[in-house]
Order: C-alpha cells, then structure tokens, then sequence
C-alpha cells in the first residue's frame, strides 16, 4: 500500500514538473569525455612535398588519431543521440564546412544531418582532392585546384566516412553523417553540451575514430541537466 | 514427437543460409543497344566464366587472387572487381555514380588493359548482355539508385599547336604531374604514397610506356576519364574545374606524353621545335603498373 502510494505519489511530481516546464529549450546533456591509459603518441608530419603547406606551420603539425587535451580530456570524439529522438525528415538549412587549409582538414570531424548540405573549401594555393571513403553512401572523388569555388555535396544515408586526400597522404578527416541535429564534438577540455532535449528517453553515443564507441541511456524530464561522462580506454599503440 | 533444440536450431540455421540465396534471386534486365539481358541466363555464364576471380559471392575475392598478406603469392595484383560494393572505375556517369549498361558492356568488349581481366569479345552480344543484367544483382544500389545521366562530351575541338601548348598549361595549373609525374611516367611526388580505396597500393598510368588506357583508347574515351574520375582509386573528378575546350586541350597535350604510340597530337607536335626537343629528350622509364619506377 505504501508502496503504491509513493508511486503514485511520484508519478505525480513528475507529471506536474513536466506541466510547468513546458518551455521550449527543454532539458539538456553535457558532460566531459576522458581517456585513461596512455594515448599513442602523435607523429609530426613531413610536408616537404608540399612547400606551400609546409611553411604555414613553423613547426609541423602532428597527426590527429588521438588529440587530447589538459586533465586527461579526449578531444574530437563526437557525442550524439543514437536513440529516442525523431529522425529529422528534412535536414537544417545551415550547411557544414570543411576547410583544406595548410593541407589540414578544419575541421577534423566534421557531424551533420543526413542530406544536409556540406560545403567544401580550398583555402590553400594548391590542389587537393577530397575523397570521402564511403561504404554506404556513395564514394566519390573530386579535384579542387586553388581559387576555384567552393562545391556541395550531401550523404543520403547514416555513416561514419573516412576522408582523405590521394595527393597529401597524410590527410585525414572524419564525415559523421547523422540521423539527427543533437549533436557535440568534445573540445579542447573534453567537454559537451547537447541542449534543446525535450522529455524522454534517450541513448547518447560517443564515437572517437580510435577508441570506437560508447553509450549511455539518460532520460530527460523536464528543463534539467543531467551530467554524464564518458571515459576511453587509450591505447599505446 | 517433440522437436528437440537441436531440431530447432537446424531450422533456424537453414532458414537464415537460405535468406540471402533468396534474396539474390531478384532478377535484373540490361538494355544494350537492341539487345536485352537477363540475369537468369547470365548466372550460369558469370558461374563458368567469371567467379575463378570475382568470386562466387561477386566481391572480388575469387580464387585466384589472394589478398596480400596470404601465405601463397597472389596470382595478380590487381583486385578483380567488386560488384558488392558497385564502384566502378569505367563510366560515362559523374562520380559516385553507378555505370551505365553501355559502359559495362564496353568493359566486358575491351577488357581492362594492363590487369588480369580479359577482353570477351569471345562471347555473343547476348551473352554479354545477361552478364551485366547479372552483375547488376550484386548490389541494392542498381535498384535504389536514381539512374544516373550520361555525362556529355562534346564534339572534338581542332588540333593546333595552340591546343596542344595550352593543355600543357592546364596539366600544370591542375597538378596532374603531382602523381602522373612532369613527363606522365607515373612517378610524379605523390605517386609513391597512392592507395585504392581499399587501401592497396596502385599506381598513376604511365603515358609513356601505353597507347591504350583502363578505361578506352580514343579521344572520348581520355575525355571522360578526367571528366568522372575514375571512382575506388585516386584519380578524381575534374567535371566541375574544366570546361569542355579546355578538357579537349588537356587530351591533345596528353596524347603528346604517349610517346611510344604515333598519333596525330605526337606528329604535329613533333613538328615544332619544343615538341621535338621533348620527345627526343625523354627516356622512357617505368612500366604501366608502375613497378620499376624509381621514387
């Protein structure tokens, strides 16, 4: 009896934080994503075949497999609700950029929308070709010399899709195409936000393009924040 | 009788095995030219003819080729194709498109130079045209894509000199020779570090040392390898940095860099006092597949 009774009577609680935090924001997810172990160490990269790219970075930039940042943070790892939110029928309007600068992508992973427009820029004085290695949407290949406009393209289906360029090897990007906007790429202190989350129950995926990925269920009630972290298992090698 | 697990479980497992032979046996048309093909009839010709090296599952993995790193040397270097995935190097589509019926008919005709893959020009038109209706049940995609357009080239411009030097520009200004190399034998700065989309090592073509090219031999056919890319390697795309004149200047130009293949490009250019200095000065090096090409 009593039991039905603090049931009922938190039933009730709910429902009446729900009623009176109707608002339009909703609730939202955040938290920090660290790594524990030791990370593989980042290679600096030889850009001597490229001069115009070489002398953008006095010292030469390292490899991007595993950035990391102050108190363990893992950076780029991307944080998305992989269930319990609707599949948005028509994509945002914004278009997602990436940029070839100093023969570097920027940046180095690039989330959006299924069939949101994502726009390509050639900010160096030399060729690249983008090439996204795609395995369900369909691969394809373009030339971009300097000076030429920036170019669309879009991806019909969910993927994660390796990008690279066949002149500048050392190139690497990542694509997240997504069934959904809430989405959060760590920065530079691991931490994320997913805001805008109306009631419900959600699974939220973090994916790093080492260390794989992770989930974890929250469920949102009202205008609350709720804290979760993620925490990778970083390899050596 | 009551059925046991195991019982059970043989069903299962047969019902699962036998799911995806049903779901192969979707049937697929191919229209080439006035000739219509079937997929019904081309399996038995693709299980005779093809799968020693496509394999019976169509990805490629036939049996005489060995991915690298097996035990046994493999027999070629080059990946048969995979009709699985449905990239396709030869088309007259843009890229990240599927080809047209016509392009994997030319294909088959033609075989694909410097690889293992014949020319079956042996079989009929028929026969052809039931292997491609077959093919084409390898991959959802042939089903669910949006048919793709042809791309369209134009006619030919005129052969000048004028035409040849400005394609010698725009190999420059495009940095083709950053694979292909400044004189088109394949050993340009990036050439070495080139991968496939599989991550296997390939090679840039070597002008040089060939008068046919993987995907044709004439004029068009150079034309629209530059125009779609040829998708799964790392030539790409220029459909959207060229223009129709420049492009036919750019195939005049190339066709100077076959120096062992006498065509009209070469004569006239042999006929100028720069074009004669070049040809006499280069020494042919390297293969078509690149081996022997010192980086």
């Amino acid at each position: 009896m009593r039991t039905k009774l603090s049931y009922a009577a938190g039933l009730a609680l709910l429902a009446a934080s729900t009623i009176g935090f109707a608002g339009p924001s909703g609730g939202s997810i955040s938290g920090k994503v660290t790594y524990q172990g030791t990370p593989a160490r980042q290679k600096p990269i030889d850009m001597s075949k490229e001069p115009g790219c070489a002398q953008q970075h006095s010292t030469p930039i390292t490899t991007e497999t595993v950035v990391v940042g102050p108190g363990n943070a893992l950076v780029n790892v991307i944080v998305y609700v992989s269930a319990g939110a609707a599949d948005e029928s028509s994509p945002p309007s914004q278009a997602v950029t990436i940029t070839q600068k100093g023969c570097q992508y920027l940046p180095h992973v690039v989330p959006m929308v299924v069939n949101q427009e994502l726009k390509v820029v050639n900010a160096d004085t030399n060729s690249h070709n983008i090439h996204p290695l795609a395995k369900i949407n369909h691969e394809w290949n373009k030339s971009q010399p300097p000076g030429t406009p920036p170019f669309s393209e879009k991806f019909e289906k969910p993927e994660f899709i390796p990008v690279k360029c066949n002149i500048h090897p050392w190139m690497h990007g990542e694509f997240a195409v997504l069934n959904n906007s809430h989405y959060a790429v760590s920065g530079e202190d691991g931490g994320f936000s997913l805001p805008n989350l109306p009631p419900g129950k959600y699974t939220i995926t973090a994916w790093h393009e080492s260390y794989g990925d992770q989930t974890q269920d929250v469920s949102i009630s009202g205008n609350e924040t709720k804290t979760i972290n993620f925490v990778f298992k970083a390899k050596p090698y | 009788m009551r059925t046991n697990k195991s019982t059970k479980l043989l069903i299962v497992v047969t019902a699962l095995l036998a799911a995806p032979v049903l779901a192969s046996a979707q049937q697929m048309e191919s229209h080439v030219g006035k000739v219509t093909g079937h997929s019904e009839s081309g399996k038995q010709l693709f299980y005779r003819y093809c799968w020693g090296c496509h394999g019976f599952r169509g990805d490629g993995n036939g049996e005489n080729w060995l991915a690298p790193g097996s035990w046994l040397e493999p027999y070629m270097n080059i990946q048969p194709r995979n009709f699985v995935a449905a990239t396709f190097k030869c088309r007259s589509t843009t890229t990240g498109n599927l080809p047209t019926d016509q392009d994997l008919y030319n294909t088959l005709v033609r075989g694909v130079i410097n690889s293992n893959m014949p020319s079956w020009i042996t079989l009929t038109d028929q026969n052809r045209a039931d292997l491609i209706a077959f093919i084409k049940t390898f991959s959802p995609r042939w089903k669910n894509d949006k048919p793709s357009d042809p791309i369209n080239v134009p006619p030919e411009t005129k052969l000048t000199v004028e035409s040849i030097k400005h394609g010698k520009e725009l190999f420059q200004k495009l940095e083709c020779w950053k694979c292909h190399g400044q004189e088109g034998f394949g050993d340009g700065p990036s050439a070495s570090t080139l991968t496939d989309s599989n991550d296997q090592p390939i090679r840039p073509y070597n002008f040089a040392v060939g008068s046919r090219f993987k995907c044709g031999v004439t004029n068009q056919d150079l034309y629209k390898i530059f125009i779609t890319g040829l998708d799964g390697t790392p030539m790409p795309s220029f459909a959207d940095v060229i223009k129709p004149e420049d492009a036919w200047d750019l195939v005049h130009f190339l066709r100077t860099l076959q120096v062992t293949h006498k065509s009209a490009e070469l004569t006239l250019w042999g006929s100028t006092k720069e074009g004669a200095e070049q040809i006499a000065s280069r020494k042919v090096s390297g293969t078509p597949t690149g081996s022997g090409i010192k980086q």
